[in-house]
């Protein structure tokens, strides 16, 4: 991906902005066009609360180019608890400690860095929850 | 100082990441398992942790105690002498990741360990002329010392971040605060070098020692204050020693400093060292309690602010991870794995 397209995309990737159908109101992410419950125009952004659980999981020992320097690491699906399915890295755990149903929250790291002089990118990953007993941050509609 | 308006601190959070490297590790590759140890351990980042990303966990949590809306905050202010980008700021980073873009100032502040505590400084005179509602004030740093020298047992990662906002809305206000600095060459890195120079023992005396209690003392003076009418302090804390001797110099108690006294277990986290103290210090505070918070940046310079502690406190502290939980969340590692996670070897 090039500059303008990570940039586009920066919402969804630091803080996990997605959208509500106003119709339905399914909860959608990552953002699109049509509500995939309703398939009505969906279209006001809603940011997730960043807490879920691991779904399912795999852990990567021959990565894709580009992540070469984090292996081991454990890449799971991760249902929100706002109802989606995300597919991100998990961080700050070690492989053998993920299983289904652990819960998790969002964070927002350094996905990878395009070379010594390239850009940065940033996005959300997760870790497992630091305590359950906290309040989630509120999600809602302002993004 | 003080400005116009009274400002406080309405919301506040820290972030240290996982991983400690112990300093007997660095002692064993490089000093035979034979040196005076300076912390027992220091926190490390992980491979996917900056400034940034450790700049954006703090500030969600004081964002989480403060409850404002992120439109309304007029700054973000982030100092540190680890900015992922020579060019770039972190602070936009910072700032689309909050949701607090795009009606803001943002800028990324450097003063060596005073970074944050400027950016502080600067939040209080913003708010308190009334030119912003509320400003975002963070220090935060990924420090590094060279392999084998003294800084390598101590260079740590961490930091705070602090919303200022109106005095009514505050747990904590500010009674008053006071800046010193002079040109004195301590410790410094020049453009393209990867690790820093430090000038040995002149980094005490006339340095650390001389600023600390210069503003610390301008500071009680203007206030009318004696050290004992403080129930907390923070000094910032290269190492265990030096912020003990001078909370003895200007007659403070060990138990006065104790709550935010956190090198020992992570290291000193530059742009961050003190103000993670304060923050360390505000999950401990009740209201009533009255703090000062002295920082101290290589170059040289201190900060000083007095605080004074609201019925606030206790409701916004239940509101995000202390302090303590991401100190205690550790994870040892070895040099060989600090050696990777640092990035210092080369594959290529």
């Amino acid at each position: 991906m090039g500059i303008p397209a990570y940039w586009r995309t920066r919402a969804q990737r630091y803080a996990l902005v997605g959208e509500v159908c106003h119709k339905c109101g399914a909860k959608i992410f990552p953002p699109r066009d049509v509500c995939p419950e309703c398939s009505r125009p969906a279209s006001d952004p809603f940011t997730f609360s960043g807490r879920g659980e691991v779904y399912s999981f795999s852990t990567i020992y021959q990565p894709p180019e580009g992540f070469e320097e984090f292996v081991p690491y454990t890449v799971a699906i991760v249902k929100l608890e706002e109802g989606p399915l995300v597919t991100a890295q998990l961080t700050d755990v070690d492989p053998a400690e993920v299983h289904i149903g652990m819960p998790v929250e969002m964070v927002t790291r350094k996905l990878r860095e395009e070379g010594e002089e390239g850009q940065i990118i940033y996005g959300y990953k997760f870790r497992p929850l630091l305590r359950n007993t906290l309040t989630p941050r509120p999600s809602g509609q302002a993004a | 100082m003080k400005p116009v308006k009274d400002v406080g601190i309405i919301g506040y959070g820290a972030y240290v990441p996982r991983y400690r490297l112990p300093a007997s590790e660095v002692a064993r590759v490089w000093k035979n398992g034979e040196d005076v140890l300076p912390v027992h351990e220091k926190s490390v980042p992980g491979l996917d942790e900056d400034t940034a990303t450790m700049a954006i966990e703090a500030a969600r949590s004081a964002l989480q105690r403060a409850g404002v809306d992120p439109q309304l905050i007029g700054a973000v202010w982030v100092g540190s002498e680890s900015h992922p980008y020579a060019v770039k700021p972190t602070s936009t980073i910072v700032a689309e990741a909050l949701g607090i873009v795009p009606n803001t100032l943002a800028g990324d502040w450097e003063f060596a360990c005073k970074a944050g505590t400027e950016a502080l400084q600067a939040s209080i005179g913003l708010v308190g002329s009334g030119m912003a509602r509320y400003a975002l004030a963070i220090g935060m740093d990924t420090a590094q010392g060279r392999p084998g020298d003294a800084l390598e047992y101590t260079a740590a990662a961490g930091g705070a971040a602090y919303i200022v906002g109106p005095a009514e809305e505050a747990l904590a206000v500010f009674e008053g605060s006071f800046s010193y600095v002079t040109d004195t060459p301590d410790f410094f890195r020049r453009p393209y070098q990867h690790y820093p120079q430090h000038g040995s023992r002149f980094t005490g005396e006339p340095a650390y020692f001389k600023h600390i209690q210069a503003a610390a003392k301008a500071l009680m003076e203007e206030l009318g204050a004696r050290p004992e009418d403080f129930t907390y302090a923070v000094f910032h804390q290269p190492n265990i020693k030096f912020p003990q001797q001078v909370a003895k110099m200007l007659g403070f108690r060990p138990e006065q400093i104790k709550p935010g006294l956190l090198v020992g277990e992570i290291g000193n986290t530059y742009a961050g060292s003190s103000l993670i103290g304060l923050s360390a210090t505000l999950d401990a505070a009740k209201p009533g309690d009255r703090i000062l918070l002295v920082s101290f940046g290589s170059g040289a310079g201190s900060d000083a602010f007095a605080l004074r502690v609201t019925e606030a406190i206790e409701e916004r502290r239940a509101r995000a991870y202390l302090t303590r939980e991401y100190v205690s969340r550790r994870k040892p590692i070895d040099y060989g794995l600090y050696v990777r996670y640092r990035r210092k070897l080369h594959m290529h």
